[in-house]
């Protein structure tokens, strides 16, 4: 194996996240007080300079295999990288102002270190490097999920995080390891043929099957790997809470796509019907159960087990328009999703609540965070002219193609029941007034971070929804990489 | 390249809007002058394109066309021909008329301008839409600020019930369209082996009888939903009754048209063969509609619920002229949509005004307004008058060719459905006789003050319109023919 560009060119996202967290170790300890929020600012900053650079000079040409056979350099994994580095540069604005995140430096190398992992997992092309991948993601996450050591809830969530994160990682590294025993490799590339060839019965493969969706369910939350997801986005800090629901979850995707369309084309059907499946009952249970939340965030981590059931749609429809059409949901649902996160932690980091009923008179209070609320719920309800509604369109219009039909029609009935409770949420901002109190009184002012990064993502969902044609090639490229 | 009116059309309303969210929420006098401006601009456009469309050459005139997604065959595609000319006027006199009636709105002037105009950019879309994508795209952005403009700015007691009931009736009503569409899409792609959202290209996609008999009751009811058919109208009333005098206008004016207009457009002109099939359940469905509407508003004491039940009735008349598939219920369905929606809109404008004065929308309540308010009573009265259909005014000039066509399919359907005729003119009578010219009650003597000149200015445009229609009806009628000659070609030549 000798050293090609391409294997710097292909790592070099990487590569750049790492030398920012170093610089960043080392710089930090000298920041005093107030300076400390520099570090917000120097992550938020480097990773949108990496995003340039990897932009200019690093974009994949023809898809190879690179290390051996561990990496693979294309469309997909880097598309992927963009939008987990973008989720993280926004991520760091929020947790500036965090009071807890925000002072300590420590929490903005973890979400860099969470970022280089999440960018290796939509790149792995073999087993074992994928596993190293979602555990370099997971632990840095698990630390932040628990940041608030004095905050029992945040403590919890950490906990629990942790406690099922290792247990679905165990069960999947259990699937690999037999993987291994009978098709005699980890490169998933090699599978393929494997399955193709017979060489695994479809038992077993279908056995192994259920194995990885055990630790890919979790990281993308659907039924029945959710139960983590709203216990720990209450407790964790709201800014980790919107990572998790975002990056961490695409990356979920990145790789579910990836391992099951390239390595059991073979059994593609009876994966598929296995998920889709599972997609109708997420969709279904995340939507019901949402409507009854009376905590913000609750709602959301409802919400965001209902969107990975709409993304994966895209997923079992195994087809070209499918795979795309995942890919560019995943896009609106990271940019609608993080200004959700974002508009609740601006309101919590004043208020102090995260209860809807508190939400009451906001838009009284603060027009423009009304605003931004506004076009987010609308954007998750799927409602034009925000990114939702064509990523909604085109996972439908997936489904119906490959004729199923049913699963289009579980995810119409699903978003109408979206409709009502984003819906509920924006009539508490817009309709209902504080008690006895003026709301003039009483604004929720917007530090810098927030106003940065919330006009970013109103404008992003915007883009998506309306001028649909760049981002939609840059996914049908990344999707042609599995066909 | 010419100067592309529809685009600046529709998209008028919409760069209004966000610029007036922008401006400080104090402001409220310079929110009003923009929103006026945008207003009257949009209406001067909408004219414009009325006088300059070419009866003679008929077909799509005006069309621009871009790419939007070429990989899926999504293009934005715009275009009017007979039918949908007149409606694009409608909308440009409904929401100047719309602004003029709500310039006394105190509570947060902007964002309701802002709505407003949304919904509004949302309405001309759908009107000049020839691609099924975008007529999608605008149908929702039409649907969703209703509930905001509803919910916050409605009538206190039924808002937040009325506002979540319209929005999901007319949610779910879309989405079951959607799927139609996208079956449509996709097995037009194996017809033809061309992936195209464009509805002229879907015309001829030869769709087979059995997909089209299968499908168009989901795409013809999904959108007629929010065109108040019977049994789905249930929304309607409520709708209108909780809304704001403005968004009652746009409401029943406009967007209920936007529904009849889109089950035309993609179900009856993109599966024609499906319309003939059920074309008898259409018309029994609007046959109902037509007398079931008439009834109940017959029944109401409330001002405003008898015209949403009116408005169940007169578009029940639309969708029987559709039913009929013939060229005289067609013709009369166009003109009956544009007859119908000034009307509406001038009802629910007076409606408004009284009861922005006397707090109370009770027909028994209320008395004497003739002498206070003489201009909005004349106003009311020839609504009315185009309501029961007379002759001289649109009504008759829309009514007429409906119960004709009907008469040529189905007789007794029009013997039925013409009892609505007098049941309508009793109600409006006796509407005209209590609210305007019995003695006053006591209890509001003295607070009833006139309207002001801008409701004067309102109401006088849409007046002038009816009146010309109905003694000029080559103004209208011969447009909207040469719109109903495409759905007959489509149709196979009736």
């Amino acid at each position: 194996m000798s050293y090609t560009p391409t294997m710097f060119l292909s790592i070099l996202p990487e590569i750049l996240i790492l030398i920012l967290g170093m610089l960043l170790l080392v710089v930090e300890p000298f920041w005093k007080g107030e300076q400390r929020r520099n570090s917000g600012w120097m992550t938020a900053g480097g990773l949108l300079a990496i995003m340039a650079i990897s932009l200019i000079v690093a974009r994949p040409g023809e898809a190879v295999t690179v290390f051996g056979g561990m990496l693979r350099y294309d469309w997909l994994g880097f598309f992927f990288k963009m939008m987990f580095i973008f989720g993280a540069a926004i991520t760091a604005l929020f947790m500036m102002d965090h009071e807890i995140l925000g002072k300590r430096g420590e929490s903005f190398i973890l979400l860099l270190a969470a970022t280089l992992g999440m960018n290796l997992m939509a790149a792995s092309a073999d087993l074992i490097m994928l596993y190293l991948a979602i555990e370099t993601t997971s632990i840095p996450l698990y630390v932040l999920a628990g940041f608030m050591l004095t905050d029992k809830k945040s403590t919890e969530a950490g906990f629990k995080y942790m406690l099922f994160g290792a247990m679905t990682s165990a069960v999947m590294l259990y699937g690999f390891s037999l993987l291994f025993g009978f098709a005699g490799t980890t490169n998933m590339y090699e599978l393929a043929s494997m399955t193709v060839a017979g060489q695994l019965s479809l038992g077993v493969a279908l056995g192994l099957v259920v194995l990885i969706v055990v630790g890919l369910g979790f990281k993308v939350s659907i039924v029945p790997f959710h139960f983590w997801a709203p216990d720990v986005y209450t407790g964790s800090p709201t800014p980790v809470a919107g990572f998790l629901s975002t990056a961490s979850k695409a990356a979920g995707f990145a790789v579910l796509t990836r391992l099951f369309v390239i390595a059991f084309p073979a059994i593609a059907y009876e994966w598929a019907s296995i998920l889709a499946v599972l997609a109708a009952i997420t969709m279904t249970l995340g939507n019901l159960v949402a409507l009854k939340q009376t905590n913000i965030k609750r709602m959301l981590a409802y919400s965001s087990i209902a969107h990975a059931g709409y993304a994966m749609i895209g997923v079992v429809a195994v087809s070209e328009l499918g795979v795309t059409s995942v890919v560019f949901y995943l896009l609106a649902y990271i940019l609608t999703n993080l200004a959700a996160f974002g508009i609740v932690m601006a309101f919590e980091r004043v208020t102090g609540s995260d209860e809807i009923a508190d939400y009451a008179g906001m838009s009284r209070r603060s027009p423009g965070l009304a605003i931004a609320m506004l076009v987010a719920f609308l954007s998750l309800a799927g409602m034009p002219p925000f990114g939702g509604f064509v990523a909604k369109v085109f996972v439908f219009a997936a489904a119906v193609q490959v004729n199923m039909v049913w699963l289009a029609v579980v995810g119409i009935l699903n978003s109408i029941v979206g409709v009502y409770y984003y819906l509920t949420v924006l009539k508490v901002v817009y309709l209902y007034r504080m008690e006895g109190e003026n709301e003039e009184e009483h604004p929720i002012p917007l530090s810098r971070p927030y106003v940065i990064g919330l006009v970013v993502l109103t404008i992003g969902i915007l883009l998506v929804g309306t001028l649909f044609a760049p981002w939609f090639g840059l996914s049908g490229a990344a999707a042609l990489n599995l066909f | 390249m010419t100067f592309p009116i529809l685009s600046v059309i529709v998209f008028t309303p919409i760069v209004a809007g966000v610029f007036i969210l922008l401006f400080p929420a104090e402001r409220k006098t310079e929110v009003r002058v923009t929103a006026l401006a945008a207003a009257t601009f949009a209406l001067l456009l909408s004219i414009w394109v009325y006088i300059s469309y070419d009866v003679n050459a008929a077909g799509y005139q005006f069309q621009e066309a871009y790419n939007w997604l070429p990989t899926l065959g999504i293009g934005y595609h715009v275009g009017v021909d007979g039918m949908s000319t007149p409606l694009v006027l409608l909308t440009g006199v409904v929401m100047f008329t719309g602004v003029l009636i709500s310039w006394g709105i105190e509570d947060r002037p902007r964002e309701f301008f802002a709505f407003l105009f949304i919904l509004a950019s949302g309405v001309f879309g759908v009107f000049v839409a020839l691609d099924l994508f975008q007529l999608f795209f605008f149908y929702e952005i039409a649907v969703f600020p209703m509930f905001l403009l509803i919910a916050i700015w409605g009538w206190i007691k039924t808002r937040e019930y009325a506002a979540m009931k319209l929005t999901l009736y007319l949610f779910i009503g879309s989405v079951v369209s959607l799927v139609g569409a996208l079956a449509m899409y996709w097995v037009a792609y194996q017809n033809t082996g061309v992936l195209t959202f464009d509805m002229l290209q879907l015309e001829q996609a030869n769709f087979s009888e059995q997909f089209q008999i299968i499908w168009f009751l989901p795409v013809f009811l999904g959108f007629a939903v929010l065109g108040g058919i019977w049994p789905f109208h249930n929304w309607s009333p409520d709708g209108h009754v909780a809304a704001p005098t403005a968004v009652s206008m746009f409401h029943a004016g406009v967007l209920m048209k936007l529904g009849a207009f889109a089950a035309l457009r993609v179900g009856i002109m993109l599966l024609p063969k499906g319309a003939e099939y059920w074309s008898w359940l259409i018309m029994a469905f609007a046959g109902i509609a037509v007398v079931y509407g008439a009834f109940i508003a017959f029944m109401q004491d409330d001002m405003k619920y008898m015209i949403g039940f009116s408005s169940v009735s007169h578009m029940g008349l639309v969708m029987l002229g559709m039913s009929t598939l013939n060229q005289n219920g067609l013709t009369g369905a166009g003109v009956q949509m544009f007859s119908h929606g000034i009307m509406t809109a001038l009802f629910f404008a007076v409606t408004g005004m009284i009861y922005d004065r006397a707090h109370t929308r009770q027909i028994s309540e209320l008395g004497g307004m003739a002498k206070i308010m003489p201009f909005a009573t004349i106003g009311f009265i020839i609504g009315g008058l185009v309501s029961m259909g007379m002759p001289g005014f649109s009504g008759f000039v829309a009514e007429f060719p409906i119960f004709m066509g009907v008469w040529q399919v189905q007789p007794w359907v029009a013997i039925v459905a013409s009892i609505s005729i007098v049941i309508t003119a009793a109600y409006i009578m006796r509407n005209i006789r209590d609210v305007f010219f019995r003695p006053m009650p006591e209890n509001l003597e003295g607070h009833i003050t006139d309207v002001t000149v801008l409701d004067k200015v309102a109401i006088a445009t849409v007046v002038i319109l009816m009146i010309a229609i109905g003694l000029f009806p080559s103004v209208m009628v011969p447009m909207v023919q040469s719109g109903v000659e495409n759905i007959l070609r489509l149709l196979g030549g009736v």
